[in-house]
């Protein structure tokens, strides 16, 4: 699937993943292939991107919003910061 | 004769030192802009996401929502967040804000404005001055976000706003700014910030099954304040690149004058000079003439 993070001030990343996980507000959650159409607030927290099975880099973020559709998630998110 | 010329040549001078002045202010301006627009290039693919994420819950709301930041009241108290720019010698950039600022409060707001209701928030420094000196009700809180502009001193300013209309401190928040075209022309103009308009349905959305979580309303809820921080962050940063292109403009022009005003004064100079050795010859030739004589 397609993953894109948007920050007010620049892309932070784009590109094909296996998988995300996000600080949902009601709790962690990780969206992988083929996931419903789904809309959701984000806190503020560590997002996890998961390139393939065993490699990941995370970012912490501020909160924002995620919408997942047609296979591609489009994180927003009001700041975000790579981590490590 | 002799005093003259020197009179004249240290005018060309002077004129050139400036000449280099406004071209140096020129060419940073310019380099200042393209990052400006940068800004606004870079932010604009959020903004739309943002946008389009609304209308999509929307339209999967049936009935009137709810939401405290759209709430309409009668207007009693005001709040005009103006932004100019921290420096001068940008044309009539930052007269052209104020001018637009004092008539929107005449024309809209004349009523509070003579209870002393309307309050002025200045987002630089030059608008700050010129307002508080026409014994406006200004505060400096968010004066100097300019100094360091980021996302997040915007929004916090933002959140001040929303806090203060919730509060019920101001029934309705007004931006002054200029929208920027091109570096040429500005668009000055107020923008309705609080209550939020009315967001239209918008049919033939993407009416896919969403999963939403939190609930609608809660998730509007969410989406509100952050869509309220774009919008003051993208005036912000219109105002930015407006900045910059008045500046060019400006000083575009004051290095043709300069130009223009060099060329007479080479005439003016080399007329002097050419006057100066023909006196000289004269009297060298009568001189001469009157020995031999």
């Amino acid at each position: 699937m397609t993953l894109e993070i948007l920050t007010p001030e620049k892309k932070l990343y784009s590109g094909e993943v296996y998988g995300v996980q996000l600080p949902g507000i009601n709790g962690l959650f990780e969206v992988l292939e083929k996931h419903a159409p789904l809309v959701s607030a984000l806190a503020k927290g560590k997002l996890k991107v998961l390139k393939s099975r065993n490699e990941a880099s995370s970012y912490s973020i501020e909160s924002g919003f995620v919408e997942v559709l047609d296979n591609k998630a489009t994180v927003l998110v009001e700041g975000a910061v790579a981590l490590d | 004769m002799a005093g003259q010329l020197k009179e004249v040549r240290n005018r060309i001078k002077s004129i050139q030192n400036t000449q280099q002045i406004t071209k140096a202010m020129k060419m940073v301006s310019a380099a200042k802009l393209r990052r400006a627009q940068d800004a606004i290039i870079q932010m604009r693919p959020y903004a739309q996401k943002l946008q389009e994420m609304l209308s999509n819950i929307v339209s999967n709301v049936e009935g009137d929502i709810n939401i405290k930041l759209a709430e309409q009241r009668t207007i009693e108290k005001v709040l005009l967040i103006v932004i100019t720019s921290d420096r001068g010698l940008a044309g009539a950039y930052n007269a052209n804000v104020v001018k637009t600022a004092k008539s929107i409060i005449a024309a809209r707001y004349a009523a509070q404005m003579q209870k002393g209701n309307v309050a002025v928030w200045n987002i630089g420094k030059k608008g700050w001055e010129s307002l508080t000196r026409s014994g406006y009700k200004t505060s400096d809180t968010f004066k100097d976000l300019f100094l360091n502009l980021k996302f997040e001193s915007v929004q916090a300013a933002a959140q001040a706003a929303m806090k203060a209309f919730e509060n019920g401190e101001f029934d309705a928040v007004e931006i002054v700014y200029s929208e920027f075209k091109n570096a040429a022309t500005q668009v000055f103009r107020a923008e309705q910030f609080l209550p939020i308009p009315k967001v239209a349905k918008k049919e033939g959305a993407k009416k896919a099954d969403f999963i939403f979580e939190p609930a609608k309303e809660e998730l509007i809820g969410e989406l509100m304040p952050k869509i309220l921080n774009t919008q003051l962050y993208k005036a912000v940063l219109d105002a930015n690149a407006s900045e910059h292109g008045a500046r060019m403009t400006a000083m575009d022009k004051a290095s043709d004058n300069a130009n223009e005003l060099l060329k007479t004064l080479k005439i003016s100079y080399n007329r002097a000079r050419q006057a100066a050795i023909t006196t000289e010859l004269t009297e060298i030739v009568s001189g001469a003439a009157a020995l031999q004589g």
